[in-house]
């Protein structure tokens, strides 16, 4: 895009700086409208398995029904309690935001469609996924009252207990890949299943690594059935118990752009991201552009967080604790010894020794 | 010119935090200046060109090191003023810290000058592998140059890891009270812990 701009005639810096700032509109300006369209769906599906209708008074089909909240929210007045440490309680959903849209830096949409193309875009992610903790350990002490608190402390220990998990998982697919950018562990993916299928999940040692991967996201994402953090039936409504208005509205844009992220890495890391799932030209689909593959892939994935929400129960907090440390850790700490001596046994880095 | 920009965003801002960490009266606020000195020396390390270093620098002492450090902190009641009480008692022993602190820096800062010291392998040669990135050099220097180093360092922070465990664990006694087996929890079935009963009207039932 930087040539573009300077074959309009701008200088190299100031092409560059458009360049980029365009790029980071044009992710996350869809993105908010995903996220929007991403709630109605999560509102539908769980209606659905409900036996309910679901949103369906607002436009067409209820389509508007998240815009129509969107307003409500935003004509709101926003209220800090006086008890509250203002300047901190403000900050941490703007923290929650703007860590939820950082992390999308390094996504890639497609061979090209990439806004930075570095090459530790894995840690990039793991290290600002990891950051998400702080809106909600800052809004639950800013807040000054003991619900917020209490979800504070436990999301605060359960992010940190499943990033472990993650962090081993992730790798594993590095170790396959060679790689830390996401768009070559992408490209390592073509045809890795007897030239036929783009997908890394298919070996019999990484599918159970994606299934801890999945679970994993769901806990790190606090999504049902580990949403400890907002548990309603406990905690009233968690760390969002003394936000109103669009600092409310701000963490539920930054969960659910967590979440798609999750969706998105799943589809990245272990379904071969922008690459068609077959690696035969049977239909003309590799003319279909790689951005459409991955948002499919994408939305089977959120498809497949929603149906969790509506049909699993809530774990409690000791055994969410005891998956991620006594079971997840052990286990992805043992495939990624069994893992990189299948890779050395197999002559995966023979020549490299 | 942006990489200029940057530069002194960064280096601004990290130590403006850094000097906000002491001066902050509330130690939450001091942890939070902490992260944002954290975080802004990783950007400084990514316009040096050490991207490895600055994402684990985030997600090491970000991510982890400094939410334990969050964590503590807001569960401890800290009592301000009596933190405050010896201040001029301990005041000699600081500023004895403080010179110790300052003379290393001074001397750091002349070595530095005299000369680039040879760091390396056995060979004498520690020049970076050019055109390789960030974690392949990495990677080459500690598990082929310093391999037993490392695997060493990795053995005391195990030992340490067990010896803390060893200290907090407590093995509760079967029926004791906050015992689970797990196994069991996980056993238990609808049928052994509900019963379907249909009593006629006015009675109760026995349980």
């Amino acid at each position: 895009m930087t040539e573009t701009f300077q074959s309009w005639g701008m200088s190299y810096e100031w092409a560059w700086g458009l360049a980029t700032i365009s790029g980071i509109l044009l992710i996350a300006l869809p993105l908010m409208l995903a996220v929007a369209m991403i709630i109605y769906v999560d509102r539908k599906v769980w209606a659905a398995i409900n036996l309910r209708r679901g949103p369906n008074v607002v436009g067409p089909f209820g389509l508007l029904q998240s815009f129509a909240d969107g307003l409500k929210v935003f004509l709101q007045e926003t209220i800090i309690p006086s008890a509250a440490n203002k300047g901190i309680f403000i900050l941490a959903p703007i923290v929650t935001f703007t860590v939820a849209l950082a992390a999308w830096a390094v996504v890639p949409f497609s061979s090209t469609a990439v806004l930075a193309d570095i090459n530790v875009g894995l840690l990039y992610i793991l290290a600002i996924s990891s950051l998400s903790v702080y809106g909600i350990v800052m809004a639950g002490w800013a807040s000054n009252s003991k619900y917020p608190f209490f979800s504070a402390m436990r999301a605060a220990a359960q992010m940190i207990s499943y990033e472990v998990a993650i962090g081993f998982i992730l790798i594993c697919v590095v170790l396959f890949a060679g790689t830390y950018n996401l768009n070559d562990i992408v490209r390592a993916q073509e045809g890795f299943g007897f030239g036929l299928i783009n997908a890394y999940v298919i070996h019999p040692l990484l599918f159970p690594m994606w299934v801890m991967f999945f679970i994993s996201s769901l806990a790190e994402t606090q999504r049902v059935p580990f949403d400890l953090t907002e548990a309603e039936s406990e905690l009233v409504a968690g760390y969002q118990t003394e936000y109103s208005s669009m600092s409310f509205a701000l963490f539920w844009l930054g969960e659910y752009a967590n979440i798609l992220l999750m969706c998105v890495l799943n589809a990245i890391l272990f379904f071969g991201g922008w690459l068609p799932p077959l690696n035969i030209d049977l239909i003309p689909w590799f003319d279909i552009p790689g951005i459409v593959w991955l948002l499919l892939k994408t939305f089977f994935f959120f498809f497949m967080f929603s149906w969790v929400m509506a049909t699993v129960p809530r774990y409690r907090y000791d055994q969410l604790m005891r998956l991620g440390w006594k079971v997840f850790l052990p286990i992805s700490l043992g495939f990624v010894v069994v893992i990189s001596g299948y890779l050395m046994a197999t002559g995966h880095y023979g020549a490299a020794a | 010119m942006i990489q200029v920009f940057a530069f002194y965003l960064f280096a601004a801002l990290t130590v403006l935090s850094a000097v906000l960490v002491i001066t902050a009266r509330n130690p939450v606020h001091s942890v939070l200046w902490l992260i944002l000195a954290f975080f802004n020396a990783a950007g400084l390390m990514v316009l040096v060109g050490a991207e490895f270093i600055a994402a684990l620098l985030v997600i090491v002492y970000v991510g982890a090191v400094a939410v334990l450090f969050l964590f503590v902190v807001m569960m401890l009641n800290i009592d301000f003023a009596e933190l405050r009480t010896g201040f001029v008692k301990n005041f000699p022993l600081g500023i004895a810290i403080a010179l110790v602190l300052l003379a290393e820096l001074v001397l750091g800062i002349g070595a530095y000058q005299v000369g680039v010291m040879e760091l390396g392998s056995a060979s004498g040669t520690a020049a970076p592998i050019m055109g390789r990135s960030n974690v392949e050099n990495i990677g080459a220097v500690l598990y082929r140059d310093y391999l037993f180093l490392f695997e060493a360092a990795g053995l005391i922070l195990l030992v340490a890891m067990v010896g803390a465990i060893v200290l907090t664990h407590r093995q509760r006694p079967d029926g004791a009270r906050g015992h689970q087996d797990i196994g069991k929890q996980v056993r238990r079935r609808p049928e052994d812990a509900t019963v379907m009963t249909q009593p006629a009207v006015g009675e109760g039932i026995e349980l």
